[in-house]
């Protein structure tokens, strides 16, 4: 895909009161707001030549400043990713992030002052132009303010890592660049004007007339704006070695971008701009050229294609969905129609065995909701709203006229074939069934009914509110009006659906279940259970294998363990231990000594595992190995399968569904750059340079 | 000299602003800038000039445009209140009667305060006249023509101006050239000594090929224009005609807004009373010289207050086109050039963007009025299409009685 190329427009602004001429540059792409601006070469040359151009004027006193400020809703969201990925060697990469600075620096080192007027969007290389010019101002309704490119495998390479630490103190900054990326977060307006990063907050209403204003008041000296005093050099470093810290317990070096980050902020509040900037020249240069940063493009452009999924039937053959039914009112059926009564805005019942239970799920939404308006997420009437949607009953008849059905009851099959026999009975002719099962078979749940060309899954993930994935399961009999019906509520929902198979575990619980199922398998060989939980480290997953147990529930975990070996083979491996585990109720993990830290497997666990009469006990790098060649494994069977229609919609699932890194790319990236691909499989998942560095 | 009555409720005019106005062509400076948008920022700018004004306070808002459709759409008093930020519990309407609908929102929100009805509203207008060319939309009753209610001539404003040197043969082009020759001068020279930029608020301007900018002056005027120079212009309305580009407003983009208060309540807010309203009127007259309007409304507006022309010491006359002008001006015995009228030059000049311009009058008087604290009496006035016109007669609220006249 080509450069959508960003212009750099310069009109001159008269300052009230005879302030002189303010050189207003716009960078403005000639699109709307959906296709946001961003930085690629010939743009870059584009802003180049117009601050050469107004500097050179700055220089013969013909401006008393400079201001910088974008198109509507937006003022740049960051460089050009795709060009960045068409970089093919270290001197182009570096070359790259120079050819940035030496743009963006002159904002900062003109003779005049200059002003950025942050009218829109500011991400990554967007923000880090505000951050070379002398001032800046805001416009106070803007949420989307940030340094994300440590989350994309890079750092602030355009003066931002320098710049950053000097405006909002190291401590701020280091939470900027490193850990809010890390939580996929940005910052407001407020946030930003309240740390120092912007020096002015302005409505939105007349933004740039009152920016205008302000900066004359500045350059006048009526308004005069304070930089924090530079922190000493002892609260500088014990800052990064905080960071340091951090990086090591969350990371543990599976990924450069933030080492690299760290790096150029160590070197000091001494350090001068000069070596700042060739320090994130260098940090820029070599980020470019690694296999994570290639990887973690690939995931961005994947999870946002992923939005208009693949595979969808036409959406007209979709039905309209005026009232939805929820069978189960446990935990996840409580969540499921929480969801549906927010998002669909329409009446949903509820609907299980005895009344204790439908009180207890009805109260569970009523306690959400009041968190959440507590908390301001939710006004109070919206939330009022919600509460009076779900209705709560023990009466199957009451699903009578539903249009959407969806159950989320025990995942036992008969349990659910019954379900789904008793709904045809009451439910409209034309209501779709759908299932939240996360291991069954969708087809045998609808075999015996008379029509199951009306049942889809719909399988969500555990806490339903935050995970934005879900995976839309098509199965023998499914009808396209049924799968549309699908496809149109998730996208309602506010998630991204994947099209999956009729194949047991799906995509996400595959992978996952298979995951533990080998960490468990080789505790039960004989290697210590924190030797298995440290040695997925280099991963990067969201945490170690046996918090994932913790957070699944080891009885779930289990259950789903079984079913698969059952389906699929003895590559789920039997675990007695496991068994123990459950039945004594025991907790896997030991709190982690603070929030953010990952909890560690508690090594008593393993008094439920029996000594093998001849054990096997692997190291951390073996034990690593064995896991990724089993997902290998897996993957490429999961492809010839049909489970998804490409690799690329595994790694949406892995990453939506279980969070798993960029860097990776989801997991098939990662695959075939260590080489598992082509040695298990025998191919790999994608060309070269699709997903990884381009070839030599 | 005499004295008006007053309503009982006296009215304040507090304060007025209005936008740099722009030529209404695809090259203009609001080409890509919305109407509404210009509305807000001035709305804005006029709050912020008096701080001591809780905005809560607001009674309502009325602002007027002659096409209420697209970006002047919905209803203007309420949708730019909202987008400028106004407390929610603060109404708005839209208003419309052609030319004279910022002062109809004047008129009649002053008339609301003058009853009790209100303590403080804003009243201004707005007309993007390049997003909204006069009468696009209109679907004029065939019934006007067929029976000849209203002759097809009297929907086109130009060939009503034409109908008017007609009907004064002695206002000739001559003297529409001279007079217009004289606002362009006048305005130039009111720019230059500062008088007209005080109640100009910048502008934000976006332009997709161009950049943001920022309009700060307007655009219009033609400085250095003389009666040579516009002699030979082409007459669009009529072959052999006398209205040219030269002595008429040329077509404007702009806004302006007022905010008026019953005097009480501005003197307890420490709001300054510019003005006083003293009694306004409308008028019709036939449709084909609907220049010749503020004669009646003036002399129906004169009666009420119970004054002559005599006691009036400043005119604000919208200078739609000159010879509607002169025809006010031949009425009333005044000279072309009474330096009472239009001191600082008018529409021909710096523009007419329709149902705005009755405010700029207003702020240029009360500016005038602050400049000149002994005259008492002013007076707004304008044409309105389809024949009529509005006439606003204002106190003076700075003026200072003589001995003289404190004693009467």
């Amino acid at each position: 895909m080509s450069e959508i190329v960003t212009h750099a427009y310069v009109r001159d602004i008269e300052l009230p009161q005879g302030g002189g001429t303010l050189a207003l540059i716009t960078l403005d792409n000639g699109e709307d707001h959906t296709r946001p601006t961003t930085l690629g070469e010939q743009g870059i040359a584009n802003m180049t030549q117009a601050m050469r151009t107004v500097a050179a004027r700055a220089d013969a006193g013909d401006i008393a400043a400079v201001g910088i400020t974008g198109k509507p809703h937006v003022f740049a969201a960051g460089a050009d990713l795709r060009g960045v990925t068409k970089v093919s060697s270290r001197e182009q990469a570096h070359a790259l992030g120079q050819t940035g600075h030496d743009a963006l620096r002159l904002l900062g080192e003109m003779p005049v002052p200059s002003f950025a007027f942050i009218n829109g969007v500011a991400l990554g290389g967007g923000l880090e132009v505000a951050l070379n010019c002398t001032y800046r101002t805001v416009a106070s309704n803007i949420r989307a303010l940030g340094l994300p490119e440590t989350g994309l495998g890079l750092i602030p390479g355009w003066g931002g890592a320098y710049l950053l630490p000097r405006l909002v103190g190291i401590e701020r900054a280091v939470d900027i660049i490193l850990h809010r990326p890390a939580q996929n977060k940005v910052c407001t307006a407020s946030e930003a004007a309240q740390w120092g990063m912007v020096d002015a907050l302005l409505d939105p209403a007349d933004f740039l007339e009152q920016s205008v204003i302000w900066a004359a008041q500045v350059l006048r000296g009526d308004v005069s704006v304070t930089r924090p005093s530079a922190p000493t050099t002892h609260e500088w470093e014990a800052a990064i070695t905080a960071a340091r810290r951090t990086l090591d317990a969350t990371l543990a070096g599976a990924r450069p971008a933030p080492y690299r980050a760290v790096d150029v902020m160590s070197l000091g509040p001494a350090a001068t701009r000069d070596e700042g900037f060739a320090a994130e020249d260098d940090a820029l240069a070599d980020l470019i050229m690694t296999e994570e940063f290639r990887a973690s493009i690939y995931a961005f452009h994947t999870v946002n294609a992923a939005k208009r999924p693949k595979g969808a039937p036409d959406q007209k053959l979709a039905h309209p969905i005026g009232r939805v039914g929820v069978v189960g009112a446990g935990l996840m059926a409580a969540q499921l129609a929480m969801l549906f009564a927010q998002k669909l805005e329409v009446p949903v019942v509820m609907r299980d065995l005895d009344e204790e239970r439908v009180v207890a799920g009805v109260n569970y939404i009523r306690s959400t909701v009041e968190r959440l308006v507590e908390r301001g997420t939710l006004s109070s009437p919206r939330g009022a709203a919600i509460i009076e949607r779900v209705r709560g009953t023990t009466q199957i008849a009451d699903f009578n006229d539903c249009d959407l059905i969806i159950e989320a009851v025990t995942e036992v099959m008969d349990v659910k074939k019954k379900v789904f026999a008793e709904l045809q009975d009451v439910a409209p002719e034309h209501a779709i069934f759908a299932t939240n099962t996360s291991a069954l078979s969708v087809t045998e749940m609808a075999a015996g009914l008379r029509s199951p060309e009306r049942v889809v899954g719909l399988h969500f993930f555990n806490p339903v509110a935050k995970m934005p994935l879900v995976e839309v399961i098509r199965a023998q009999h499914t009808s396209d009006e049924a799968l549309a019906t699908g496809f149109a509520v998730v996208k309602k929902l506010g998630k991204t659906a994947v099209l999956v198979a009729d194949r047991p575990g799906f995509v996400v619980n595959r992978l996952l279940v298979l995951l533990l199922g080998k960490i468990v398998e080789v505790v039960e060989q004989g290697t210590p259970v924190d030797v298995a939980d440290r040695a997925l480290a280099p991963l990067g997953l969201p945490m170690p294998p046996f918090a994932l147990f913790d957070l699944v529930g080891p009885a779930v975990g289990l259950h789903v363990l079984v079913s698969l070996r059952e389906n699929l083979g003895d590559r789920f491996p039997r675990s007695p231990g496991l068994h123990k585990i459950v039945d004594a109720h025991a907790r896997v993990i030991r709190e982690p000594e603070h929030r953010g830290i990952p909890a560690r497997v508690d090594p008593d666990i393993m008094q439920y595992f029996d000594s093998p009469s001849s054990p096997t006990v692997r190291t951390e790098q073996e034990v690593l190995d064995l896991v990724v060649e089993a997902l290998t494994h897996e993957v490429g069977l999961m492809l010839d399968e049909g489970v998804t229609q490409d690799a690329n919609d595994i790694d949406v699932c892995m990453i939506l569904g279980a969070g798993w890194p960029f860097a990776l790319g989801g997991i098939t990236p990662y695959l075939d750059r260590t080489g598992y691909s082509e040695r298990i499989t025998g191919t790999r998942f994608h060309p070269v340079g699709e997903a990884s560095l381009p070839p030599v | 000299m005499a004295h008006a009555t007053p309503p009982n409720r006296p009215v304040a005019f507090v304060d007025a602003v209005r936008s740099p106005f722009g030529k209404a062509k695809p090259d203009g400076l609001y080409a890509h800038t919305r109407a509404d948008d210009i509305a807000v920022t001035i709305l804005r700018d006029l709050l912020r000039r008096h701080p001591s004004l809780n905005p809560e306070l607001i009674d309502d808002v009325a602002i007027a445009a002659t096409t209420q459709s697209g970006d002047q759409g919905l209803t203007l008093g309420r949708t730019v209140g909202l987008l400028a930020g106004l407390p929610q519990q603060v109404p708005g309407f839209a208003i419309d009667r052609l030319c004279a609908g910022a002062m109809t929102a004047v008129t009649t929100t002053a008339s609301t305060i003058a009853a009790g009805f209100a303590d403080i509203t804003i009243a201004g207008g707005v007309e993007h006249m390049g997003h909204h060319p006069m009468g696009f939309d209109a679907d004029p009753n065939p019934r006007f023509v067929a029976e000849r209610i209203v002759s097809p001539d009297a929907l086109n404003m130009g060939v009503t101006a034409e109908n008017l040197h007609d009907r004064f043969p002695h206002l000739t082009k001559r003297r529409a050239d001279e007079y217009a020759v004289n606002s362009q001068a006048r305005y130039q020279a009111a720019w230059d000594a500062g008088h007209i930029q005080p109640s100009i608020v910048p502008v934000a301007l976006r332009d997709p090929q161009r950049g943001w900018g920022l309009a700060t002056r307007d655009e219009l005027a033609r400085p250095g224009t003389t009666v040579e120079s516009i002699a030979d212009l082409p007459t669009p309305f009529r072959a052999g005609g006398r209205v040219t580009a030269g002595n008429a407003s040329p077509l404007t983009d702009g806004a302006t807004m007022s905010l008026l208060a019953a005097e009480p309540v501005a003197r307890d807010l420490n709001l300054p009373v510019a003005m006083r309203l003293v009694t306004f009127a409308y008028a019709g007259v036939e449709p084909e010289i609907m220049g010749y309007g503020p004669v009646p409304s003036t002399l129906k507006a004169l009666a009420r207050a119970g004054l002559t022309m005599d006691d009036i010491g400043l005119i604000e006359i919208n200078e739609a086109f000159a010879v509607q002008v002169l025809a006010f001006l031949d009425h009333f015995g005044i000279k072309d050039d009474d330096p009472r009228v239009n001191p600082y030059g008018g529409a021909i000049a710096m523009g007419h963007p329709l149902a705005a311009s009755g405010v700029r009058l207003m702020s240029q008087l009360a500016s005038l009025f602050a400049a000149n604290p002994d005259v008492r009496y002013g007076m707004t006035t304008m044409c309105i299409g389809l024949g009529m016109g509005a006439t606003v007669i204002w106190e003076n609220g700075t003026f200072t009685a003589t001995e003289n006249e404190a004693t009467r």
